[in-house]
This record gives C-alpha cells, structure tokens and sequence, in this order.
C-alpha cells in the first residue's frame, strides 16, 4: 500500500524527468549573468565591444585577471580584495565578541539598568546603516576615522541581531550547567569560556558566514567614507572603475574583478552550506 | 524568561555590556538622535547656521512632487522585487521537493546568487543590457525592439527590479524548500488516496501550510528592497532617467551628500525610521516571534 501511495505523491518516468528539465533550466537562467561575467572576463575588450559577445570563454584569462589584479584601474584589485577582507571578517568578529559578552550578562546576571540596557539593544535591530547615513558619516569623519578600517567597521557592528540570537540560545543552556559552576566555586567568566562559548560554536560558526557576506557586500557605507582610492573595497570599487563620459568601460578587466569579487562569499556560501542554511534561519526568524 | 541561576554581582555585568552599549550609542544612538534634531532645522544659504522650522521640512517633503514621486516609485518596486523573486523561487522550491534524489546538487547551484553584492548584481545584469555591448539588448536590437534602459524609465525600472530580485531567488528559494520539506508527507499521501491530483493538492494544501514562510518572505522582501538595493540602482541608473527609480533611501543619499541639503535628508531619514518600524512591528506580529524578557 505504502509503495502505490509513494508512487502517486513522487513522480516517476515521464514526469521525473520533465521535473528535471525544467529545474536545469532554471538553473541555467539564474546561472546565466555570471557565466556571461566569466566569458567577458576571458576575451578581449574588442571581443566585447562589437557585440554579440561570444558565448564560451576565451583566452585571456591570465592577461585579464593580472591586470585586474595588480593594475586595477584606479587601484589594484588586490588591495581592494585586503581592504574588503579586513572588513568583512572586522565586522563578523567584532559583532561575535561583543554580542556574546552583552548576551552573557543580559541572561546570567541581574544587574541596574539591565530593562534599559536590553531595550537600548533592541532598539538597534530597527534601523539600518542607510537610513542614518548623514550623521553616522558626520560622527565618523569628526573621529578622524574616514579613509580607515575603524571607520568601515565599527558604525556597522551597531547593530543587535546577533546579541539576541546568543540570548535565545544561552537561554536554553541547562541551569545544572551553572549550578555546579557555581557550587564549585567557578567564577562568571570561567564558566563562560570553559561551557558557554564551547557549547556556542556551532552558532558562532553559523553566524560568522552570514556576518562575513554581510560585511563583504556593504556598498553604501564604503563608498561614503573611503574617499582615498587606497581603502576601497572591492564592491564599491567596482563603480569606480568604470570611466565617466563617453568613454569605453575596460569590460574584460571590470568583468574580472566582479568575478573576483564574488569569490569569497561564494566560497563561504556553498562550502559551509549547512552553516550558511542555519544562519540565516536562525538570524532571520 | 529568566535563567533561575544567576551570578552575583554588578560590575562584571557592565563591563560585559559596555562595549555593545557604547558602540550602539556613539554610532547608532547619537546619530539617529542627530537626525532627528537636524530634520527639524534648515541651514541658511551660506551654509553658516542652522534656522529653527519645527516640522517644515517635513510639510515642505510630504508636499513635494518628487518626494512623493520616489515614495510611489519605492512602492513600485518593492512589489515588483518581491514578487519577481518569489513567484520562481516558489516554483522552484516545487520542483526541487519532488525530487528524490540531486535536490541537493540543485541547491548547491542556486544559492550562489545570493552571496553576489548587490553592487555586482547591478554590474553584471547592466553588462547584459548595455545600450552599446550588452548581449541581450543586442538580440533585443536584431528583433526590432530597440532596448535604452539610460532614456526609457519603464525600462530602467524593469533592469533594476530584475537585478534586484535575482539573488533574492536563492534566499527565497532555501527558506521555501525547507518549508515544503516540512509539510507533513502524511497528509499529502492521504490527499492523493483521496484521488487529488498534484495542483489541486498544492492550491488547497501545500499553499495554505506554506503561508507563514510566504508572509515572513514578503516582509523580509520589501524590506530588502526598501533598503539594501542601493547598490543595485546606483550601479545600474544612479537613480535616473529623470529619478523613475529613485527610490527612497537613494534620495536620502542624493540629497543629503550629493545636494547637501541636511534638513531634508535628515527629515527622510526620520520618514525612513517610521517606515522601518512599522515594519518591524508588522513583521513581529504576524510571526509570533515575540521578544521575552
């Protein structure tokens, strides 16, 4: 019985195959812009320019993605690849420590002002960077920190989502656990780095890979405080890259350094798949 | 909830918390404070001081025509990305719940867009539809249709929706096929007993359980494309042909440094602020997910 039912539910033959077709097509469809990307960042501009295009990889591979990388146009694609890097991983590290110390003390203590304290976090769920732009830029550029690391960084870990998702969790951590911490004679931040962050890794992990495609993707921010060519990131230098007037966009090496520029948190993204998945279930809902 | 265990005293707590704290309020706090005060000032011509106009920049955007141009535009697209990319991220997730086995080779495959920027997506879809290289609006050309997304504001909006909600198809995607995955089999294999046959199983079944991550997408999805498809609009239009796709937060940013026109800027920040917690406020109600404390 449970065979014939199976059968009428999940599709066999015929209809197997058409399920398959059709999801290869999709496949293609979405796939198709950075496959077009990869092509034009393996010819040659006058390839590109008399249209059409062709359709498979040519051979200027090394030529192109050199010249992206150690010429760029205005800087080097490689400095531009550190200076994304260091954003990136700033902004997933830094919101990680801060958040688990905050988390730790909302959950395992009772202390003054804590109701003001949680709401004050909360309150930072609501606002994204741009809607804040013009102030957030005045504070940073009268701390000096415009063109610097610092001020790509800091203004976006402001923000509370990953406090309240280590809250949720330390929150479903045993009381036993603490307990005999405590009849031990363990002190808070020996119990928090010998049980609490352990038992936190998974999240931690799972959180790091949506925070670092989170950071690496910024494009407004960037481009308001890194006026020097010097500490763009790759995302927003991308822009800069194409020439403005009349003049024609260096397609191959522009089209090198976009592909460049989704290597990273592609690599993130499907190579840590089942954290990716996790954290963004668990960020998000 | 409350952890019945607690550890004693203050000091460490507020240490624990300071670095969050101060952060939030240097760079979330003082400049969200600093916006506020700014929407109710204009600066005079010179730029030297800051004139009191209570809530005139408000009543001066709320009656200007472009303001209420890009508050229309904004609306526009927000609909347009969000059903753009979860009309085939649904069909797709359909087709991926079907399958037996490779579903997990096919997810592989599709969620690859969503770890491209934004920034790059505009790059890459403005590269396919250049007036001059662009491959498509070539083939386009060779049928006739003479594609010019840089004059035509309809097309503009098509390029930018269509970008937009490109990556947004993996996100959509993973989140549906997880859902799908949990609709009981059980209660499908009864259904298909009872003789009804796979869209009908899927209109009055599978839709129905799908309908809390369909709502939670929705709001997830306008507020993607209210804020973070900026750089979507600035690689592909910078907001033009003649602001048809200035939305919103593009404006706050045009006007404010590339205008210098700070009391507006800031008096759409503050619009943008009541935007986003209404939002927020919807999005908790409707999905029960209630803050504890």
């Amino acid at each position: 019985m449970a065979r014939e039912v199976h059968g009428m539910v999940e599709k066999r033959g015929a209809g197997l195959w058409l399920t398959h077709v059709f999801m290869i097509f999709g496949v293609l469809v979405i796939f198709f812009p950075i496959w077009l990307a990869f092509v034009a960042s393996t010819v040659t501009q006058p390839e590109i320019v008399r249209p059409p295009m062709p359709i498979w990889p040519g051979d200027q591979f090394w030529e192109n993605y050199s010249a992206a990388l150690f010429s760029g146009v205005n800087v080097p694609v490689a400095t531009m690849l550190f200076n994304s890097l260091v954003m990136a991983i700033g902004i997933a590290v830094g919101k990680i420590i801060i958040s688990l110390l905050s988390a730790f003390a909302i959950v395992y203590f009772k202390f003054p002002g804590k109701t003001i304290f949680f709401w004050m976090i909360f309150l930072t769920l609501m606002l994204p960077v741009e809607v804040r732009i013009v102030p957030t830029f005045e504070v940073v550029a009268s701390f000096g920190m415009l063109n610097s690391y610092g001020g790509l960084i800091f203004p976006l870990i402001a923000s509370a989502t990953a406090t309240f998702l280590f809250r949720q969790f330390f929150l479903t951590i045993p009381d036993e656990l603490a307990e005999a911490a405590r009849v031990d004679g363990a002190r808070p931040m020996r119990f928090f780095w010998d049980i609490v962050v352990p038992m936190s890794r998974t999240n931690v992990a799972a959180l790091f890979v949506i925070l670092f495609i989170y950071g690496w993707n910024q494009y407004l921010w960037p481009l308001l405080i890194t006026t020097d060519p010097e500490m763009n990131t790759i995302v927003m230098g991308i822009k800069q890259m194409f020439p403005s007037g009349d003049d024609v966009a260096e397609w191959p090496v522009i089209m090198a350094t976009s592909i460049l520029a989704m290597i990273p948190p592609v690599i993130v993204v499907v190579g840590m798949q089942r954290l990716f998945i996790r954290g963004l279930v668990d960020s998000e809902k | 909830m409350e952890k019945r265990v607690t550890f004693k005293g203050w000091m460490l707590p507020l240490l624990l918390i300071a670095p969050q704290v101060v952060i939030s309020a240097v760079f979330f706090f003082y400049p969200a404070g600093q916006a506020i005060w700014q929407s109710l000032f204009i600066p005079d011509p010179f730029g030297l001081s800051m004139q009191y106009v209570g809530l005139g920049n408000f009543e001066f955007l709320l009656s200007d025509k472009f303001y209420r141009a890009s508050f229309v535009t904004t609306a526009i697209f927000s609909i347009l990305v969000t059903l753009c990319s979860m009309i085939p991220a649904l069909f797709l997730a359909v087709l991926a719940d079907r399958l037996i086995k490779g579903s997990g080779v096919y997810r592989t495959l599709l969620i690859w867009p969503y770890a491209v920027a934004p920034a790059i997506a505009g790059v890459l879809w403005l590269f396919m539809f250049n007036t001059r290289v662009g491959v498509v609006s070539w083939y386009l050309g060779n049928l006739g249709y003479d594609w010019n997304h840089v004059l035509n504001g309809g097309e503009a909006m098509g390029l930018v929706v269509v970008a937009s909600a490109w990556g947004r198809i993996s996100y959509n995607f993973l989140f549906f096929f997880a859902a799908l995955q949990a609709v009981p089999k059980s209660v499908i294999e009864a259904a298909a007993i009872d003789g009804a046959r796979f869209w009908k199983r899927f209109w009055t079944i599978v839709l129905p359980l799908l309908s809390p991550t369909t709502f939670f997408l929705l709001v997830v999805n306008i507020v993607y494309a209210f804020f973070e498809t900026f750089g979507v609009i600035h690689t592909i239009t910078a907001g033009g042909p003649q602001q048809t796709t200035t939305i919103l937060v593009y404006k706050v940013f045009s006007d404010g440094f590339v205008g210098q026109d700070l009391g507006s800027s800031s008096a759409q920040s503050v619009i943008l602020l009541i935007v986003v917690g209404l939002l927020t406020v919807i999005q908790f109600k409707f999905i029960e997910k209630r803050v504890h404390y």
